[in-house]
């Protein structure tokens, strides 16, 4: 609207005047009191000293526009005065915004709430106190989350509810499983030729470079494929599991579950977790076949191993609990990564902001807890000689 | 003040919108006068929201002109329509008070966007609208996950006059109050349309709150706006106008 910048540059800027006519003090204003200018208007206002005076008069006839963070710096500077002991006299604006200003006194009966900030290091030692104190409660909510839904999940398995919900299941096992071939495919045949390639550097150089099989065989299928795949799942999956759950519980959804009588762990939970306890070994076979492709392939270009040599070296160097030790951690990897996906949807508050933190605690967490668990595996089969 | 009184502050001209190949709008025109609130009503999915959307920039019309303050909207710069933005405000069907920052933080994002004002004129602003929109002073602090749905709306209101705008969209502001609170926030609305001299452009769906507030009914029906006063819409034949208007929650609240 050129017109309204127009008058507004024929009003002028904002003034005020002070004066002081004996005991008393006047205070003059006129222009355009409107929130562009308030900045302004509000540094010169405060720099009123309004002790020296017996009263004063606030003459605001002169203002042709007015809105009503103008009508607050008249306002307060009426209170500021009345504060320190000065009468009011007489507080006079245009008849067209006195309806304006009464209504901002009238309702403004307390003064203006304070912004408190959080900068002193007394504020950053509660803020490190406070995380600590929620990373343990934290630790002790998933373990108490752990033990409800394995109870209910065991209930559900052996008791004839007939709670269990086959269709969920069979859809999230195609959500977890079989839409994540393409990238668990991909990055495990990469890491296949990345680990070949290692191996066959450094073996070469003592003409052992035969031996890149068995180092790629044993360290895929003992650990790397299984865990690789984990993390992958866990970046793709149990963050999934936190989103949908998180984002019903900020729509209110599971309540609305909850009232019609729909158990939310029979419903949402438990198809989770059993899916991905499911699809999890699975899909860790499959990983471990890609990287050893990668890695035959690799053997090929890089060492000329051909492919029956490479799989008659690999037949000596592995045999098969070297593959089913990998094999048992993937359902326990599953049941960490898929119940820490869901504790934390269950975590979310009613804010859209609340999703997104915890879906990224969701993976944090569950990555976390898989090195854990596979060190944990590691330990354990050296003890038992595995 | 600054234009002619007969310049509409909003004026729509043969708009036309289709989504997925359904049409909404059937070449619509209005004209919503200065300092005048119009109120929409419509069936529900009747596209009252989709016409708010398209007046306010967020969509773009199939066809036809939408000009604020005498300015087309749908042709202009990013600074053009940036200085159109700060003189309107914009109260969203559910408040959508960005969720992370205190209702506090939330009034004073246009101030920071568009002013130089102190933090501590900023929040003696933000404590002034909360007042104004008849908030307690306590929920400045509050973040909007620990509102009521009535709160969230004033709080949305709240962040909607920070910037002293001349035009308001309310889209539903009455929906999912109670009785009580659907009034005071009609009387809230008259009375800073009254005071701050603002053009209101509401949708709503409240017989009370268009008797207590509207100057003027604009009636989205078969993809066509029929607007006059509510006295002379209930004389309309169309079946939907004349049920909405005589229907026992019409005849209710208008007292016919
Ligand atoms: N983003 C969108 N995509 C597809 N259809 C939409 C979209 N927004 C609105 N619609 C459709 O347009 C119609 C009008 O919607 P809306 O303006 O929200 O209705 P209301 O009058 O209740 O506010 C509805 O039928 C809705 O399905
Ligand atoms: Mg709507």
């Amino acid at each position: 609207m050129g017109n309204a910048d127009d008058q507004d540059e024929a009003n002028g800027r904002p003034w005020f005047n002070v004066e002081h006519r004996g005991r008393t003090l006047c205070l003059t204003a006129g222009g355009s009191w409107i929130v562009r200018h308030a900045a302004m208007l509000d540094a010169q206002l405060r720099a009123i000293d309004t002790e020296h005076a017996a009263d004063v008069e606030i003459d605001g006839s002169n203002i042709d526009r007015l809105d009503s963070t103008g009508g607050w710096l008249l306002i307060r500077t009426k209170m500021a005065f009345e504060a320190a002991g000065t009468r009011v006299r007489a507080f006079a604006v245009p008849d067209l915004y006195a309806p304006l200003l009464a209504s901002i006194e009238h309702e403004h009966v307390t003064p203006p709430v304070k912004i408190q900030e959080h900068d002193t290091l007394a504020a950053f030692l509660e803020r490190v106190g406070w995380a600590t104190h929620n990373v343990l409660i934290q630790a002790v909510g998933i373990v108490g989350y752990l033990g409800h839904v394995t109870l209910e999940g065991l209930e559900a398995l052996i008791s004839p509810r007939g709670n269990l919900r086959v269709t969920a299941i069979v859809h999230q096992i195609e959500e977890v499983g079989i839409n994540a071939l393409p990238i668990v495919g991909l990055l495990m045949f990469l890491i296949g030729i990345v680990l070949a390639y290692q191996g066959a550097d450094q073996l070469k150089r003592f003409d052992l470079e035969i031996l890149t099989i068995n180092a790629l065989g044993v360290g895929t299928l003992r650990e790397i494929g299984v865990l690789f795949t984990a993390i992958i799942v866990a970046g793709r999956s149990g963050s999934a599991f936190t989103a949908q759950i998180g984002t019903m519980k900020v729509n209110e959804e599971l309540d609305a579950m909850q009232t019609i009588g729909l158990n939310v762990v029979d419903v949402l939970i438990l198809p989770r977790i059993i899916a991905l306890v499911i699809a999890l070994p699975f899909l860790t076979f499959y990983a471990d076949v890609m990287a050893l492709i990668g890695g035959a392939v690799m053997c090929y270009f890089d060492l000329g191993i051909t492919i029956p040599e490479f799989v008659r070296q690999l037949h000596t160097a592995v045999t098969v609990n070297t593959f089913l030790v990998g094999l048992i951690k993937a359902p326990v990897f599953a049941y960490v990564i898929a119940m820490v996906g869901c504790y934390e949807g269950m975590n979310v508050e009613r804010n859209a902001a609340s999703v997104g933190k915890l879906t990224t605690r969701s993976v944090v967490e569950a990555v976390f807890l898989v090195i854990v668990l596979d060190a944990g595996f590691s330990v354990l089969f050296s003890v038992l000689g595995i | 003040m600054g234009e002619t009184s007969e310049e509409p502050v909003i004026r729509l001209r043969g708009v036309v919108n289709r989504i997925g190949g359904r049409s909404i709008h059937d070449h619509i025109d209005l004209d919503v006068r200065r300092g005048e609130i119009l109120a929409i009503v419509g069936g529900s999915g009747a596209g009252k929201s989709v016409l708010l959307r398209s007046i306010v920039g967020l969509m773009r019309p199939t066809e036809g002109s939408v000009e604020v303050f005498g300015r087309d909207v749908m042709h202009m710069s990013d600074a053009e329509l940036r200085a159109v933005q700060m003189r309107w405000g914009v109260l969203f069907q559910e408040g959508a008070l960005f969720s992370s920052q205190t209702v506090a933080e939330n009034i004073q994002v246009p101030l920071r966007e568009y002013t130089t004002m102190s933090q501590s004129l900023m929040n003696e602003v933000a404590a002034m609208k909360l007042s104004m929109v008849g908030l307690p002073e306590d929920t400045a602090q509050k973040r909007p996950s620990e509102l009521s749905g009535g709160m969230r709306k004033r709080a949305g209101l709240a962040r909607a006059l920070a910037l002293e705008p001349e035009l308001v969209f309310l889209d539903e502001p009455t929906a999912g109050l109670d009785p009580i609170s659907a009034n005071l926030f009609d009387e809230l609305v008259r009375g800073l349309q009254k005071s701050l001299n603002l053009t209101v452009f509401m949708v709503t769906h409240d017989l009370d709150t268009l008797k207590a507030t509207a100057d003027r009914v604009a009636v989205l029906v078969n993809q066509r706006l029929k607007v006059g006063t509510i006295e002379r819409l209930r004389d309309d034949d169309d079946p939907w106008i004349k049920e909405y208007f005589s229907g026992p929650r019409g005849r209710g609240a208008l007292g016919a």
